[in-house]
């Protein structure tokens, strides 16, 4: 297994929001992550990409503390999320927009995006965050009283992202966001990860999409059947031999 | 005509009695996909502490009113404890196990709580004080006392509160939440241990008041009585639909019907053969008929892919 860096990225020493450090995970007593290290600055967006089963899902399931790890560290803003559950890590400013986006069938879009204040208190910045993402997602203001399973699939994850905004993340994590979407849904997605990111909002975005993904981000990292193989400026991976053949196919 | 107006008028008491219990199944089930078995014996601990917290109150000069609203406090705070305990000792162990698991587990819960309050009350009938005045009203033909209209009036009140809780409240959208998708609750901040625990002391509390309420109706409490009245709930339960709530509340209520219009009627449907003792076998012919021909119950959907 090749595991090259294309360019050094050494010049970007901030200190990481987000650090993981030989991650493994494994599914009973198979391994789907390999002992993996990344890194995401303040402000940044890195993509993360690779074929179907390389273990992208099980990464970020288990950063959202979802899933176990079975051995080593995970660092948010300088602290280990070791012992800290799911639902915690969600006040400490980490967010996943999980893969099929997981929004809530039976709920109706508001309820939805209150939900995903769930971990605030603060009443009246809710209420003004609310009108933002009907302002944000139009859409969704349109439908705002209708159960969230009605709605087709480029409006649920509308839905899954401004929830998940909802909950004012420092880091957002997106698992195949462009899943299943129409191209002209796929646009209006990506657009609004772009607008986020520019606003200052660190991002993690996994897609199988790689040229869509990393033409977006800064950084990105390809994995492959549990390890990552090769990481770099996001031009640069575009750029290179070994992503263009993989996944870009040319 | 006056007595099918006096069945419906019992059957419909009776029944919101049994819908305050469906309830607590269904929202059980609903969160977790698992029927709590030993719910029928949280009524009749329920039952039990009331009457004691009761007879004991009175015993020291306590006035009517304020004793049984005290009593019901009891009640409903040892019931909440026990749910509780329920879900944490039987069932949270168990989360990831086969399903008939947490089945067998309940069925031990129930045995236990059986034995333990056969040993604390003993193996005889309590009888509930005579406490509220307790006049007969005739409506159109048939007698209602008041006991039966506080029944009914409060088991509708309570339900109503229930659906607000459920619909209208933070806590009521993240039991729904956690109900759909636990993973996704979770990524939402939800700590879902915590609403299925409240979930089960919900429930529990309406299986307090529940048990107030039999005992005051029959005027009796024992130590077996949440046998039978749990499977009835349960079946009030599935015949709404098993998960949805207002499904359980239909299902209690229709059961209670059937059930009092069949002893009503059973005399002349079998030509005197059999008597109005027969009552309680509607309810397993209510269940076998919805098990085979709706199994997913009157209102609900999902029953077949989940259970
Ligand atoms: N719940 C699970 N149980 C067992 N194996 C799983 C489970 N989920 C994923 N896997 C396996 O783990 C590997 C990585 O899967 P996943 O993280 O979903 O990959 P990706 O998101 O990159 O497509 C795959 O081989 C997959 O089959
Ligand atoms: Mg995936």
């Amino acid at each position: 297994m090749s595991r090259g860096t294309v360019s050094p990225v050494g010049a970007r020493r901030a200190v990481p929001l987000l650090e993981v450090r030989s991650l493994q995970v494994a599914y009973g007593g198979i391994q789907a992550v390999k002992g993996i290290d990344l890194h995401i600055a303040p402000g940044e967006l890195v993509a993360l990409i690779g074929s179907n089963g390389a273990g992208k899902t099980t990464t970020l399931k288990t950063l959202a503390g979802l899933l176990p790890l079975s051995s080593g560290q995970i660092h948010y803003d300088g602290k280990s999320l070791h012992n800290i559950e799911a639902h915690q890590r969600v006040s400490m400013g980490i967010a996943l927009v999980p893969e099929g986006r997981g929004v809530f069938a039976r709920l109706t879009v508001h309820e939805n995006l209150q939900m995903g204040a769930y971990s605030r208190n603060d009443q009246h910045e809710i209420a003004s965050d609310l009108a933002r993402m009907y302002e944000l997602f139009p859409r969704l203001a349109e439908r705002r009283g209708q159960l969230a399973g009605t709605l087709s699939g480029g409006e649920q994850q509308m839905v899954a992202m401004a929830r998940a905004l909802m909950s004012r993340p420092r880091l957002l994590m997106l698992d195949e966001p462009s899943m299943g979407l129409a191209p002209l849904m796929v646009q209006k997605i990506f657009e609004t990860i772009r607008d986020i990111a520019a606003q200052g909002m660190s991002i993690l975005l996994v897609e199988q999409n790689a040229r869509l993904a990393l033409q977006a981000a800064q950084r990105g990292y390809v994995m492959e059947s549990g390890s990552i193989t090769l990481s770099g400026a996001a031009g640069e991976l575009l750029g290179s031999d070994a992503v263009q053949r993989a996944y870009l196919g040319s | 005509m006056e007595i099918l107006l006096q069945q419906i008028i019992n059957g419909l008491v009776q029944g919101s009695v049994y819908a305050l219990v469906a309830l607590g199944y269904t929202m059980v089930y609903g969160i977790l996909g698992l029927i709590n078995f030993a719910h029928g014996e949280v009524v009749m601990v329920g039952a039990m502490l009331a009457l004691s917290a009761l007879t004991a109150l009175l015993g020291m000069g306590v006035p009517p009113v304020p004793a049984l609203l005290f009593s019901v406090m009891v009640a409903m705070a040892g019931c909440m404890v026990l749910g509780y305990g329920i879900e944490r000792i039987a069932y949270r162990p168990l989360r990831h196990a086969s399903r008939l698991a947490p089945l067998i587990t309940a069925i031990g819960v129930s045995i236990v709580l059986q034995n333990l309050a056969m040993m604390i009350w003993g193996r005889e009938y309590h009888s509930f004080p005579q406490l509220i005045s307790n006049d007969t009203h005739n409506f159109g033909g048939a007698i209602i006392n008041d006991i039966q209209i506080v029944i009914f009036i409060l088991a509708l009140a309570i339900m109503a509160g229930l659906m607000v809780v459920v619909h209208r409240t933070r806590l009521g959208c993240a039991m729904r939440a956690v109900a759909e998708n636990q993973h996704a609750a979770q990524l939402m901040g939800v700590d879902i241990n915590r609403v299925i625990s409240i979930t089960f002391m919900l429930g529990s509390a309406l299986a307090a008041i529940a048990g107030l309420m039999v005992s005051a109706n029959y005027g009796l409490a024992h130590y077996y009585m949440g046998f039978l009245l749990g499977l009835k709930a349960f079946t009030a339960a599935v015949l709404g639909g098993i998960g949805n709530l207002r499904g359980a509340m239909l299902g209690g209520l229709l059961l209670g019907l059937i059930e009092s219009l069949g002893a009503g009627y059973i005399g002349d449907l079998t030509g005197g053969f059999m008597g109005s003792n027969y009552q309680d076998v509607f309810a397993f012919f209510v269940l076998i008929a919805v098990l085979v021909f709706r199994p997913s119950g009157l209102l609900g959907e999902r029953l077949a892919e989940r259970a």
